[in-house]
Protein backbone atom coordinates (compact mmCIF):
# COMPACT_ATOMS: atom_id res chain seq x y z
CA UNK A 1 0.00 0.00 0.00
CA UNK A 2 2.73 2.47 1.17
CA UNK A 3 4.65 1.28 -2.03
CA UNK A 4 2.16 1.84 -4.17
CA UNK A 5 1.54 5.45 -2.36
CA UNK A 6 5.23 6.40 -3.30
CA UNK A 7 5.04 5.17 -6.84
CA UNK A 8 2.13 7.23 -7.58
CA UNK A 9 2.51 10.48 -5.31
CA UNK A 10 3.38 12.60 -8.17
CA UNK A 11 0.03 11.35 -9.95
CA UNK A 12 -1.82 11.98 -6.88
CA UNK A 13 -0.47 15.68 -7.07
CA UNK A 14 -1.22 16.26 -9.81
CA UNK A 15 -4.98 15.11 -8.93
CA UNK A 16 -4.98 16.86 -6.30
CA UNK A 17 -4.18 20.12 -8.19
CA UNK A 18 -6.67 19.40 -10.41
CA UNK A 19 -9.37 19.31 -7.29
CA UNK A 20 -7.94 22.36 -5.94
CA UNK A 21 -8.80 24.39 -9.26
CA UNK A 22 -12.08 22.56 -9.79
CA UNK A 23 -12.87 24.31 -6.30
CA UNK A 24 -11.88 27.65 -7.76
CA UNK A 25 -12.48 27.36 -11.19
CA UNK A 26 -14.46 24.64 -12.33
CA UNK A 27 -14.57 25.90 -16.03
CA UNK A 28 -10.60 25.63 -15.86
CA UNK A 29 -10.65 22.24 -14.53
CA UNK A 30 -13.02 21.05 -16.77
CA UNK A 31 -11.25 21.93 -19.12
CA UNK A 32 -8.15 20.39 -17.79
CA UNK A 33 -9.58 17.06 -17.60
CA UNK A 34 -10.77 17.50 -21.45
CA UNK A 35 -7.12 18.02 -22.35
CA UNK A 36 -5.89 15.23 -20.08
CA UNK A 37 -8.16 12.81 -21.66
CA UNK A 38 -7.25 13.74 -25.26
CA UNK A 39 -3.69 13.62 -24.37
CA UNK A 40 -4.01 10.43 -22.48
CA UNK A 41 -5.66 9.04 -26.50
CA UNK A 42 -3.26 10.10 -27.80
CA UNK A 43 -0.46 8.48 -25.51
CA UNK A 44 -2.51 4.98 -25.56
CA UNK A 45 -2.10 5.78 -29.15
CA UNK A 46 1.92 6.15 -29.71
CA UNK A 47 3.03 4.57 -26.74
CA UNK A 48 2.61 1.25 -27.22
CA UNK A 49 4.48 0.07 -30.39
CA UNK A 50 7.61 2.51 -28.71
CA UNK A 51 7.52 0.37 -25.72
CA UNK A 52 6.95 -2.80 -27.91
CA UNK A 53 9.82 -1.41 -29.91
CA UNK A 54 12.25 -1.24 -26.98
CA UNK A 55 11.42 -4.42 -25.62
CA UNK A 56 12.49 -6.33 -29.24
CA UNK A 57 15.80 -3.93 -29.04
CA UNK A 58 16.63 -5.56 -25.29
CA UNK A 59 16.44 -9.07 -26.67
CA UNK A 60 17.55 -8.78 -30.31
CA UNK A 61 20.12 -6.41 -29.76
CA UNK A 62 23.18 -8.03 -28.57
CA UNK A 63 25.27 -5.87 -26.10
CA UNK A 64 28.83 -6.06 -28.09
CA UNK A 65 26.45 -5.06 -31.40
CA UNK A 66 25.13 -1.79 -29.47
CA UNK A 67 28.92 -1.50 -28.16
CA UNK A 68 30.55 -1.36 -31.47
CA UNK A 69 27.94 1.18 -32.86
CA UNK A 70 27.37 3.31 -30.17
CA UNK A 71 29.56 2.88 -27.33
CA UNK A 72 32.77 4.86 -26.72
CA UNK A 73 34.87 4.70 -29.46
CA UNK A 74 32.20 4.30 -31.89
CA UNK A 75 33.53 7.61 -32.87
CA UNK A 76 31.36 9.20 -36.11
CA UNK A 77 29.56 6.11 -36.63
CA UNK A 78 28.19 6.56 -33.25
CA UNK A 79 27.41 10.37 -33.67
CA UNK A 80 25.70 9.96 -36.77
CA UNK A 81 23.39 6.51 -35.54
CA UNK A 82 22.65 8.28 -32.47
CA UNK A 83 21.27 11.48 -34.77
CA UNK A 84 19.69 9.13 -37.36
CA UNK A 85 17.49 7.09 -34.89
CA UNK A 86 16.11 9.95 -32.52
CA UNK A 87 15.45 11.97 -36.02
CA UNK A 88 13.14 8.37 -37.08
CA UNK A 89 11.41 8.56 -34.21
CA UNK A 90 7.89 9.25 -33.65
CA UNK A 91 5.83 10.53 -30.15
CA UNK A 92 6.68 13.15 -27.65
CA UNK A 93 9.88 14.10 -25.63
CA UNK A 94 8.98 11.87 -22.61
CA UNK A 95 8.75 8.77 -25.06
CA UNK A 96 12.71 9.16 -25.72
CA UNK A 97 13.65 8.46 -22.29
CA UNK A 98 12.28 4.85 -22.64
CA UNK A 99 14.40 4.18 -25.38
CA UNK A 100 17.49 5.84 -24.04
CA UNK A 101 17.31 3.79 -21.21
CA UNK A 102 18.02 0.74 -23.09
CA UNK A 103 20.38 1.90 -25.22
CA UNK A 104 22.42 3.12 -22.16
CA UNK A 105 21.95 -0.42 -20.51
CA UNK A 106 23.19 -2.01 -23.87
CA UNK A 107 26.45 -0.66 -23.80
CA UNK A 108 25.78 3.03 -26.03
CA UNK A 109 28.58 5.87 -24.42
CA UNK A 110 26.17 8.52 -22.39
CA UNK A 111 27.13 11.15 -25.00
CA UNK A 112 25.74 8.80 -27.81
CA UNK A 113 22.45 8.58 -25.61
CA UNK A 114 22.46 12.50 -25.44
CA UNK A 115 22.68 13.03 -28.90
CA UNK A 116 19.74 10.83 -29.58
CA UNK A 117 17.62 12.16 -27.26
CA UNK A 118 17.97 15.76 -28.80
CA UNK A 119 17.65 14.61 -32.25
CA UNK A 120 14.23 13.05 -30.78
CA UNK A 121 13.51 16.21 -29.15
CA UNK A 122 14.05 18.67 -32.58
CA UNK A 123 15.30 17.16 -35.50
CA UNK A 124 12.49 14.12 -35.81
CA UNK A 125 11.55 14.11 -39.80
CA UNK A 126 7.94 14.32 -39.60
CA UNK A 127 7.80 17.42 -37.21
CA UNK A 128 10.22 19.00 -40.01
CA UNK A 129 7.93 18.37 -42.39
CA UNK A 130 5.38 20.62 -40.59
CA UNK A 131 7.75 23.35 -39.45
CA UNK A 132 8.56 23.97 -43.56
CA UNK A 133 5.32 24.22 -44.20
CA UNK A 134 3.89 26.12 -41.49
CA UNK A 135 7.23 28.34 -40.80
CA UNK A 136 8.92 28.28 -44.24
CA UNK A 137 11.74 26.53 -45.29
CA UNK A 138 14.23 29.31 -43.89
CA UNK A 139 12.86 28.98 -40.70
CA UNK A 140 12.67 25.18 -40.25
CA UNK A 141 16.27 24.70 -42.11
CA UNK A 142 18.25 27.49 -40.16
CA UNK A 143 16.95 25.58 -37.03
CA UNK A 144 18.12 22.21 -38.03
CA UNK A 145 21.35 23.77 -39.17
CA UNK A 146 21.90 24.72 -35.63
CA UNK A 147 19.90 22.01 -33.63
CA UNK A 148 22.23 19.78 -34.90
CA UNK A 149 25.50 21.19 -33.40
CA UNK A 150 23.53 22.52 -30.85
CA UNK A 151 22.52 19.09 -30.09
CA UNK A 152 26.38 17.53 -29.85
CA UNK A 153 27.74 20.37 -28.11
CA UNK A 154 25.33 20.20 -25.30
CA UNK A 155 25.04 15.85 -25.30
CA UNK A 156 29.28 16.72 -25.01
CA UNK A 157 29.09 19.55 -22.15
CA UNK A 158 26.20 16.83 -20.81
CA UNK A 159 28.52 13.89 -20.64
CA UNK A 160 31.72 16.46 -18.93
CA UNK A 161 29.39 17.50 -16.38
CA UNK A 162 28.82 14.19 -15.21
CA UNK A 163 31.22 12.67 -12.87
CA UNK A 164 31.81 8.57 -12.25
CA UNK A 165 29.33 8.29 -9.74
CA UNK A 166 26.75 10.50 -11.32
CA UNK A 167 26.87 7.64 -14.10
CA UNK A 168 26.77 4.71 -11.84
CA UNK A 169 23.52 6.33 -10.37
CA UNK A 170 21.83 6.61 -13.77
CA UNK A 171 23.28 3.00 -14.78
CA UNK A 172 21.61 1.47 -11.73
CA UNK A 173 18.38 3.85 -11.97
CA UNK A 174 18.06 2.18 -15.94
CA UNK A 175 18.81 -0.80 -14.81
CA UNK A 176 15.72 -1.10 -12.23
CA UNK A 177 13.46 0.19 -15.12
CA UNK A 178 14.24 -1.84 -17.65
CA UNK A 179 14.78 -5.16 -16.14
CA UNK B 1 3.54 9.15 -39.01
CA UNK B 2 1.62 6.72 -36.28
CA UNK B 3 0.93 4.24 -39.73
CA UNK B 4 4.15 3.66 -40.47
CA UNK B 5 5.49 3.53 -36.81
CA UNK B 6 2.57 0.86 -36.12
CA UNK B 7 3.54 -1.15 -39.82
CA UNK B 8 6.99 -1.41 -38.66
CA UNK B 9 6.61 -2.90 -35.45
CA UNK B 10 4.31 -5.05 -36.50
CA UNK B 11 6.60 -6.07 -39.15
CA UNK B 12 9.29 -6.31 -36.92
CA UNK B 13 7.29 -8.63 -34.20
CA UNK B 14 6.15 -11.08 -36.88
CA UNK B 15 9.97 -11.37 -37.74
CA UNK B 16 11.10 -12.12 -34.13
CA UNK B 17 7.98 -14.65 -33.60
CA UNK B 18 9.01 -16.03 -36.77
CA UNK B 19 12.25 -16.51 -35.68
CA UNK B 20 12.20 -17.39 -31.92
CA UNK B 21 8.74 -17.30 -30.24
CA UNK B 22 10.04 -17.33 -26.86
CA UNK B 23 12.21 -14.63 -27.74
CA UNK B 24 9.33 -12.39 -28.49
CA UNK B 25 7.16 -13.49 -25.56
CA UNK B 26 10.13 -12.05 -23.72
CA UNK B 27 10.20 -9.23 -25.25
CA UNK B 28 6.66 -8.21 -25.02
CA UNK B 29 6.98 -9.03 -21.25
CA UNK B 30 9.79 -6.81 -20.86
CA UNK B 31 7.88 -4.15 -22.91
CA UNK B 32 4.92 -4.29 -20.73
CA UNK B 33 7.47 -4.26 -18.14
CA UNK B 34 9.09 -0.85 -19.13
CA UNK B 35 5.85 0.83 -19.62
CA UNK B 36 4.16 -0.33 -15.89
CA UNK B 37 7.27 1.11 -14.44
CA UNK B 38 7.12 4.59 -15.60
CA UNK B 39 3.15 4.25 -15.84
CA UNK B 40 2.59 6.70 -12.83
CA UNK B 41 4.95 9.31 -13.80
CA UNK B 42 3.40 9.59 -17.35
CA UNK B 43 0.03 9.56 -15.69
CA UNK B 44 0.69 12.76 -13.74
CA UNK B 45 2.09 14.20 -16.75
CA UNK B 46 -0.74 14.00 -18.44
CA UNK B 47 -3.12 15.53 -15.86
CA UNK B 48 -0.30 18.14 -15.37
CA UNK B 49 -0.41 18.77 -19.25
CA UNK B 50 -4.25 19.69 -18.81
CA UNK B 51 -3.92 22.01 -16.13
CA UNK B 52 -1.07 24.05 -17.75
CA UNK B 53 -2.61 23.92 -21.38
CA UNK B 54 -6.41 24.84 -19.82
CA UNK B 55 -4.52 28.25 -18.26
CA UNK B 56 -1.97 28.53 -20.90
CA UNK B 57 -4.44 27.89 -23.75
CA UNK B 58 -4.09 29.67 -27.29
CA UNK B 59 -4.88 33.30 -26.50
CA UNK B 60 -2.83 33.62 -23.46
CA UNK B 61 0.22 32.02 -25.35
CA UNK B 62 -0.73 34.69 -28.50
CA UNK B 63 -1.09 37.81 -25.95
CA UNK B 64 2.58 36.90 -24.32
CA UNK B 65 3.97 36.03 -27.93
CA UNK B 66 2.38 39.10 -29.97
CA UNK B 67 2.72 41.83 -27.54
CA UNK B 68 6.48 41.52 -26.25
CA UNK B 69 9.28 42.01 -28.56
CA UNK B 70 12.95 42.16 -27.92
CA UNK B 71 14.66 40.26 -25.25
CA UNK B 72 12.02 40.89 -22.73
CA UNK B 73 9.41 39.23 -25.45
CA UNK B 74 12.05 36.72 -25.87
CA UNK B 75 12.43 35.43 -23.05
CA UNK B 76 8.71 35.37 -21.87
CA UNK B 77 8.82 33.21 -24.94
CA UNK B 78 11.23 30.57 -24.09
CA UNK B 79 9.48 30.29 -20.14
CA UNK B 80 5.90 29.97 -22.35
CA UNK B 81 7.78 27.05 -24.79
CA UNK B 82 9.33 25.74 -21.38
CA UNK B 83 6.07 25.12 -19.15
CA UNK B 84 3.72 23.47 -21.70
CA UNK B 85 4.17 20.55 -23.87
CA UNK B 86 1.74 21.05 -27.58
CA UNK B 87 2.12 18.50 -30.15
CA UNK B 88 4.32 19.96 -33.39
CA UNK B 89 0.75 20.41 -35.84
CA UNK B 90 -0.99 22.35 -33.11
CA UNK B 91 2.34 23.96 -32.39
CA UNK B 92 3.70 25.30 -35.77
CA UNK B 93 0.39 26.64 -36.95
CA UNK B 94 -0.20 28.91 -34.46
CA UNK B 95 3.52 30.17 -34.66
CA UNK B 96 2.61 30.31 -38.42
CA UNK B 97 -0.75 32.79 -37.23
CA UNK B 98 1.37 34.87 -34.90
CA UNK B 99 3.91 35.66 -37.25
CA UNK B 100 1.09 36.50 -39.76
CA UNK B 101 0.16 39.01 -37.05
CA UNK B 102 3.42 40.89 -36.71
CA UNK B 103 5.43 38.15 -33.62
CA UNK B 104 8.59 38.67 -34.22
CA UNK B 105 11.04 35.88 -35.77
CA UNK B 106 13.10 35.61 -32.26
CA UNK B 107 10.50 35.48 -30.15
CA UNK B 108 8.67 32.59 -32.46
CA UNK B 109 12.17 30.75 -32.58
CA UNK B 110 12.48 30.73 -28.96
CA UNK B 111 9.16 29.71 -28.44
CA UNK B 112 9.53 26.25 -31.03
CA UNK B 113 12.87 25.83 -29.74
CA UNK B 114 12.40 25.42 -26.10
CA UNK B 115 8.86 24.01 -26.71
CA UNK B 116 10.60 20.91 -28.16
CA UNK B 117 13.86 21.03 -25.97
CA UNK B 118 12.96 22.02 -23.14
CA UNK B 119 9.92 19.95 -20.75
CA UNK B 120 9.21 21.37 -17.30
CA UNK B 121 6.09 19.45 -17.26
CA UNK B 122 8.18 16.10 -17.87
CA UNK B 123 10.77 16.25 -15.86
CA UNK B 124 9.65 13.77 -13.37
CA UNK B 125 9.45 11.44 -16.28
CA UNK B 126 13.11 12.31 -17.02
CA UNK B 127 14.66 12.32 -13.66
CA UNK B 128 13.46 9.08 -13.15
CA UNK B 129 15.59 7.57 -15.76
CA UNK B 130 18.35 10.34 -15.77
CA UNK B 131 18.16 11.56 -11.85
CA UNK B 132 17.64 15.11 -10.76
CA UNK B 133 21.38 16.36 -11.66
CA UNK B 134 21.60 15.13 -15.48
CA UNK B 135 18.00 16.32 -16.54
CA UNK B 136 18.44 19.85 -14.81
CA UNK B 137 21.37 20.56 -16.78
CA UNK B 138 19.83 19.24 -19.92
CA UNK B 139 17.24 21.35 -19.94
CA UNK B 140 19.06 24.15 -18.47
CA UNK B 141 21.41 23.72 -21.35
CA UNK B 142 18.29 23.31 -24.18
CA UNK B 143 17.32 26.60 -22.78
CA UNK B 144 20.33 28.78 -23.17
CA UNK B 145 20.75 27.14 -26.39
CA UNK B 146 17.35 28.15 -27.87
CA UNK B 147 18.62 31.69 -27.09
CA UNK B 148 21.10 30.97 -29.85
CA UNK B 149 18.39 29.64 -31.40
CA UNK B 150 16.40 32.42 -31.85
CA UNK B 151 19.26 34.88 -32.14
CA UNK B 152 20.50 33.54 -35.51
CA UNK B 153 16.58 32.82 -36.54
CA UNK B 154 16.02 36.47 -36.04
CA UNK B 155 18.77 37.44 -37.50
CA UNK B 156 18.09 34.88 -41.29
CA UNK B 157 15.03 37.01 -41.20
CA UNK B 158 16.24 40.01 -41.29
CA UNK B 159 19.32 40.07 -44.45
Amino acid sequence: MNKLFIRYRFFLITLLMLVVLALVNTGLALKSFSITAYSLREVLLVIPPIFVLLGLLDIWVPRHTMVRFMGHGSGMKGVLLAVLIGSAAAGPLYGAFPVAAVFLKKGASFRNVFIFIGAWSTTKIPMLLFEYEALGPRFALTRLLVDIPGIIVISWLLGLSLNDSDRLDIVRKVEKLTK
Amino acid sequence: MTIILYTATVILLAVSLYKDKQKTVKAIKKAWKAFENIMPQFLGVLVLTGIVLSIMNAETISRILGVESGWLGTIGAAVVGSVTLIPGFVAFPTASILLQNGAGYMQIAAFVSTLMMVGVITFPVEIEYFGVKTAVIRNLLAFLFSFLVAVIIGWVHTV
